[in-house]
């Protein structure tokens, strides 16, 4: 089966953000494929490069980005809730001429069309909610 | 049939009146994070008719529920939530 | 994209202290540009949302009123309201900004069931 999830939930705020991975893990082990994973809201704070938890805490845009390299995930952040809050890629920073850029590798920022798209071809849209 | 899913606790008696009102007869109704809360015995809720309950294990360990929780709640792993998604043909989250 | 999917967008929170109301109408708006069929559907503290009136000028705010009222212009013509939520908040349809549909518990059972994907906000 085809799932997406919809991560609204800013790590460590709320628990939601990892119950996504979580789901995302579970889903994978049982052969499942995952379409997308969309970032929206505080959500987006997930795909930050530049959270530094303690070391026995886990760091979700880390362990997303490994999650991504082995099963070849498209990480989507929204675009919009991302510059706002603060996180951008190269592009968004040259765009607004910031002193840096801070999404973590292996996520992407795109439109909320991103959202839509993966609702319309999954089996199923899963929303991890704060 | 719908997999419905809660993760507030029960102090939040209008998501819990809405989750509950959007429930039909043949949905699943699965408690999550701190929607585990809803699980515990003695709770004064009307659970609607025909709707399978469960609460996700990780988060019914997590916070020393094992022991607390009503007789009608069933436990799902994380594969089972997996697997209860695959069951049902859309998923609303309550949150 | 030739899949065509029934989408319903459960809004519950009111307008302006999060950014929940306005996600869920910045969702449903991409989501008809996609040329699939929306409906929404407001619960709760989210019936807020159709008050008329709204000046969000002075909390340095977009008025979701406003982007509210061009729904139908996106096609988004089938707006539903718990009759509950609206009636236990002292209000009725003539206070909302749009016209829409009052919706008894069973009714909003059933319009789920209508409906292929449902995103909550």
């Amino acid at each position: 089966m085809i799932f997406s999830l919809l991560v609204y939930a800013a790590p460590h705020s709320h628990q939601g953000a990892e119950t996504a991975y979580r789901f995302a893990v579970a889903c994978l082990a049982q052969g499942h494929s995952i379409h997308r994973v969309f970032f929206y809201g505080d959500g987006v704070h997930g795909a930050t490069a530049l959270a530094a938890p303690p070391q026995d805490e886990p760091n979700l845009p880390a362990r997303w980005q490994a999650l991504a390299q082995t099963h070849k995930l498209d990480l989507v952040v929204c675009i919009a809730a991302a510059v706002r809050r603060g996180l951008l890629d190269a592009n968004e920073a040259r765009r607004y001429e910031k002193p840096g850029h801070n999404l973590q590798q292996d996520f992407e920022l795109s439109g909320l069309g991103q959202l839509a798209e993966a609702a319309i071809v999954s089996d199923r849209l899963i929303t991890f909610g704060a | 049939m719908t997999l419905h899913t809660l993760n507030r606790a029960p102090s939040n008696t209008a998501l819990l009146a809405d989750c509950l009102r959007a429930c039909s007869s043949g949905d699943t109704l699965l408690l999550i994070e701190d929607g585990v809360y809803c699980a515990l015995a003695g709770q004064p809720i009307a659970w609607p008719a025909g709707v399978t309950l469960c609460a996700l294990a990780a988060d019914v360990a997590a916070r020393g529920l094992d022991s607390r929780l009503a007789s009608n709640i069933a436990q799902a792993d994380d594969a089972g939530f997996v697997q209860l998604c695959c069951e049902h043909t859309r998923v609303i989250s309550w949150y | 994209m030739s899949t065509n999917k029934r989408f319903l967008i459960i809004s519950r929170r009111p307008p302006y202290g999060s950014s929940h109301a306005r996600d869920a109408l910045d969702t449903a708006l991409t989501t008809a540009v996609f040329e699939q069929p929306v409906s929404m559907l407001f619960l709760d503290d989210g019936v807020y949302q159709l008050l008329q009136a709204q000046q969000p000028a002075g909390i340095q705010q977009k008025n979701l009123g406003a982007t509210l009222s061009a729904l139908p212009m996106y096609d988004i013509d089938q707006l539903y309201v718990c009759d509950s939520a609206l009636r236990s908040r002292g209000l009725g349809p003539d206070d909302c900004l749009l016209p829409v549909q009052l919706l008894d518990s069973n009714a909003i059972a059933q319009l789920i069931r209508n409906h292929d994907v449902v995103l909550s906000f």
